[in-house]
């Protein structure tokens, strides 16, 4: 046979899906449980979080020769990703003087398998920010059209909360949320005492179970490993999984997506060519609508790349936004020491795989110097011991006085320094702030013009600032951390980040919080968006984005429970538009 | 239910979605693997297993070198009344894998060693390995302290630093260490909350 020649397979399926994440995966879900003949295209290669061959869960470090360090994997050995901020063979740059990190994941269900699983609501005032603040752009659509969606989503995917009644944080349908761990509670009073709100976290955790497929969570505080008992949301287990099950859908693993294909005359989608990752082959999919879940930096990728006479700039692209508004949430964190938790009574608390409680945004724009809010996670607690424990004793154990009242010399070895350890285990805190920034139309992804990955598709190069609004929000993140903790009598670690420190104040480079967002945006005005309301291409009617390349904007909530949101909202828009043969 | 009969529930049958194709047509195979498989352990790539399995086989220290490791180790965690000792844990094969899983600590932990027993031989007239017990102490007593050691000790105080957090750091992630330590999790339980007495103590409550 020869192997240059391109394979197309003869069949037309009823939708061609690019990606099985969040975006994807729903897609699939939604299609394949309505009838359609979906393929599903995914780079990466097959997982099930409860298959042995997968399996991480309650793994103890020794199991791991390095005690799950992150040689292998950028959140340690045990963690679900395959992939990271680095894929070989998969390159991408960015233009002197700025900085993106691009985090991926190649696998069925991308990175939702390790994701925080923070779910929480966009508000009314996060799809309107541009008419509210003078300052970014409005939605296309507001908080009315999404809440039934969002409110779909919390009962097919499960998250836990608490009713607060916050304006701007919807309540959602919630599971019981998690008691307070301590640090949790000390965290909780000192924070209240200065008027800063700590309320149960909003996780895509089942503390309750839902149905008979998906197990009730035994709080081994793995959610970032993959859960054998489904008890938390990731793409593959809850949706792709059950979307195979179906028998509409055609899955392949190690299709690395290369551009979407068009009709010369209509110039409408006719389905996707793909590399595929184990043969090195050229394949086409032939599909009547073609949706796009690759993450919203490959989605670009892919439109920029699917050039044609009617399409010269890329597909969905004829007003040159492809790319453009680029957006990650802020970051920024401090940890620090609690001498009232030394030498604490040992109890097992693990608790779910995240915080039991978080800061939403609390304070109004209007009155500060920075126009976006943020909002706090929180960390800390007797955790399992990994790569990494125990580094540094030699910086606190000089300080504090033992049980007895005596002071030692910093450092050491023998017995002593084995009561040092067990005295300072579970006795820190940790505070992160993660902020909503700007959009900007100058930072971007764009085709790198030299290169090209090992399959011969064209990279993406980034261009990306942060802006003073963003190393504000940050520097009012690090005062806030300190506020809480002299609050509640702990120490901050180091010294306090400066103006100088990372992007300023401790904010991370771009990229590192891995919301990404914003690259196809939506809009009502074709010359300025990709989109319309419903994440279709104004330039190409069978042609939808389903994950976070459409936002217009991106509140401080971390993204992932809106793009299920949304992808649930196309999905029946096409379902619908196909039943009118409008598509 | 029929799937046919689903699709009429849901109220789409072929005029709305083609049914153009079944399932299985547009598979793709694998090529065949040729490569004598290799046992991958559950929840590693198998890129990663090869890695392991290769640096397990390669060998970073030399006879003399574990030795100086194995007498710092349990110089750094003894036994004591609570639990074992860090070479009774598995530490020095845990920094063996170390070094050869991340080269940049090759440089540092091998000069270490050769500034220390360059310095032993200086006061000793002998490499660590081969002093006495009370010579090996002297030794770690001058570089132990970063902050009462002398200047002229300053590399021996960085690579005893290095040393002090692979022993700790091995130690407390074998399993006498997490024993020692009480991380009682890693277990499937149902969290209640803060025990009460706990509770009692700090003077907080859930109400
Ligand atoms: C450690 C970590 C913690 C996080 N915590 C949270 C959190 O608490 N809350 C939250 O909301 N979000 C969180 N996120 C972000 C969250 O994971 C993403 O927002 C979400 O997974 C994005 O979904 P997606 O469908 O757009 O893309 P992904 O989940 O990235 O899925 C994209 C899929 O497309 C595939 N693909 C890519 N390119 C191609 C191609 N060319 N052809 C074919 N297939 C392709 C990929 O292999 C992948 O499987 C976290 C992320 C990480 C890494």
């Amino acid at each position: 046979m020869n192997p240059f020649q391109i394979k197309e397979a003869p069949v037309v399926y009823d939708v061609a899906i690019v990606g099985s994440g969040a975006g994807g995966g729903m897609a699939a879900y939604m299609l394949a449980k309505a009838g359609a003949k979906v393929v599903l295209l995914e780079a990466g290669g097959y997982f099930d979080p409860a298959d042995p061959k997968y399996i991480t869960q309650l793994k103890w470090p020794y199991e791991s020769p390095r005690r799950g360090a992150n040689t292998t994997r950028p959140f340690g050995d045990f963690d679900a990703a395959w992939g990271g901020w680095q894929i070989d063979g998969e390159p991408y740059s960015a233009k002197t003087g700025t900085e993106f990190h691009w985090f991926r994941s190649r696998m069925l269900g991308g990175r939702t398998n390790h994701w925080g699983r923070i779910s929480l609501r966009f508000g009314p005032d996060d799809f309107r920010r541009g008419s509210l603040t003078g300052v970014g752009d409005d939605w296309p659509i507001t908080y009315e059209d999404v809440a039934p969606y969002y409110d779909r989503v919390d009962k097919l995917v499960g998250v836990f909360g608490s009713k607060e009644g916050i304006r701007n944080e919807p309540d959602g349908h919630f599971l019981p949320p998690p008691k307070p761990r301590l640090h949790e509670l000390m965290i909780q009073k000192a924070a209240k005492g200065i008027g800063i709100p700590v309320i149960p976290s909003r996780l895509a955790i089942l503390t309750k179970a839902i149905n008979n497929e998906r197990g009730q969570c035994f709080y081994c505080n793995q959610c970032g490993r993959g859960c054998q008992a489904y008890a938390d949301f990731s793409a593959s287990s809850v949706l792709c999984i059950p979307a195979i099950k179906t028998g509409n859908v055609t899955l392949i693993n190690g299709a690395m997506c290369r551009e979407v294909t068009t009709d010369p005359k209509t110039g409408l989608a006719t389905g996707v060519s793909f590399v595929h990752t184990g043969t090195m082959q050229e394949h086409t999919v032939r599909a009547k609508t073609v949706m796009l879940g690759a993450s919203a930096c490959e989605s670009a990728r892919i439109l920029l790349n699917s050039k044609s006479a009617l399409h010269p700039n890329g597909l969905a692209n004829s007003s040159g936004v492809v790319g453009k508004y680029l957006n990650d949430s802020t970051g920024a964190s401090r940890g620090a020491f609690v001498p009232a938790l030394m030498d604490r009574d040992r109890y097992n608390e693990d608790g779910v795989g995240g915080m039991h409680v978080f800061t939403p945004w609390w304070l109004d724009n209007k009155k500060l110097d920075f126009p976006r809010g943020y909002h706090i996670e929180y960390g800390g607690g007797m955790g399992m011991p990994g790569f990494g424990f125990g580094f540094g004793t030699e910086n606190m154990n000089g300080k504090y006085p033992t049980a007895n009242g005596t002071m030692k010399p910093a450092g050491g070895y023998g017995s002593g320094l084995k009561e040092d350890v067990r005295r300072f285990y579970g006795a820190y805190v940790h505070m992160a702030g993660r902020g909503e920034p700007v959009p900007l139309e100058s930072n971007y992804c764009e085709i790198d013009p030299d290169k090209v990955d090992k399959y011969g598709i064209p990279t993406l190069r980034f261009n990306y600032k942060w802006s003073d609004y963003e190393v504000k929000q940050a520097k009012h993140m690090q005062d806030t951390f300190e506020e809480i903790f002299h609050a509640m009598g702990a120490i901050p670690m180091g010294n306090k980040p400066g103006p100088e420190t990372n992007h300023g104040y401790g904010l991370e480079a771009p990229g590192k919080i891995i919301h990404e967002v914003g690259t196809v945006r939506m809009g009502k005005d074709p010359n300025k968006s990709a989109l319309n309301a419903y994440q279709q291409a104004h330039d190409c009617k069978n042609l939808f984005v389903v994950d976070a390349a459409p936002f217009v904007s991106q509140g401080d909530k971390n993204v992932t429970l809106t793009i299920l949101a949304n992808s649930m909202r196309t999905s029946e828009f096409v379902i619908d538009q196909v039943k009118k043969k409008n598509i | 239910m029929k799937r046919r009969d689903t699709l009429k529930a849901l109220g789409f049958s072929g005029i709305t979605f083609g049914l153009a194709v079944g399932p299985a047509e547009a598979g793709v195979p694998l090529p065949p693997d040729k490569k004598v498989p290799l046992k991958v352990p559950g929840g590693r790539q198998p890129f990663e297993a090869e890695r392991d399995v290769k640096l397990h086989a390669d060998k970073f220290f030399t006879p003399q070198e574990l030795k100086t490791v194995t007498l710092l180790s349990d110089i750094i965690i003894p036994a004591d009344s609570k639990s074992g000792s860090a070479t009774q844990a598995g530490v020095p094969a845990f920094i063996e894998f170390m070094m050869k899983d991340v080269p940049a600590n090759q440089t540092p932990m091998r000069g270490g060693l050769a500034w220390l027993d360059n310095t032993c031989r200086k006061l000793y007239g002998k490499p660590f390995a081969d002093c006495t017990r009370a010579q090996q102490i002297n030794m770690v007593d001058q570089i132990a302290y970063p902050q009462k050691a002398k200047k002229d000790m300053s590399q021996g105080v960085a690579f005893f630093n290095m040393m002090r957090n692979f022993v700790v750091c091995g130690f407390y992630t074998s399993k006498i260490g997490i024993e020692d330590l009480g991380y009682k999790g890693n277990t499937p339980n149902q969290w209640e909350g803060v025990p009460e007495p706990v509770l009692k103590k700090f003077g907080l409550s859930y109400t």
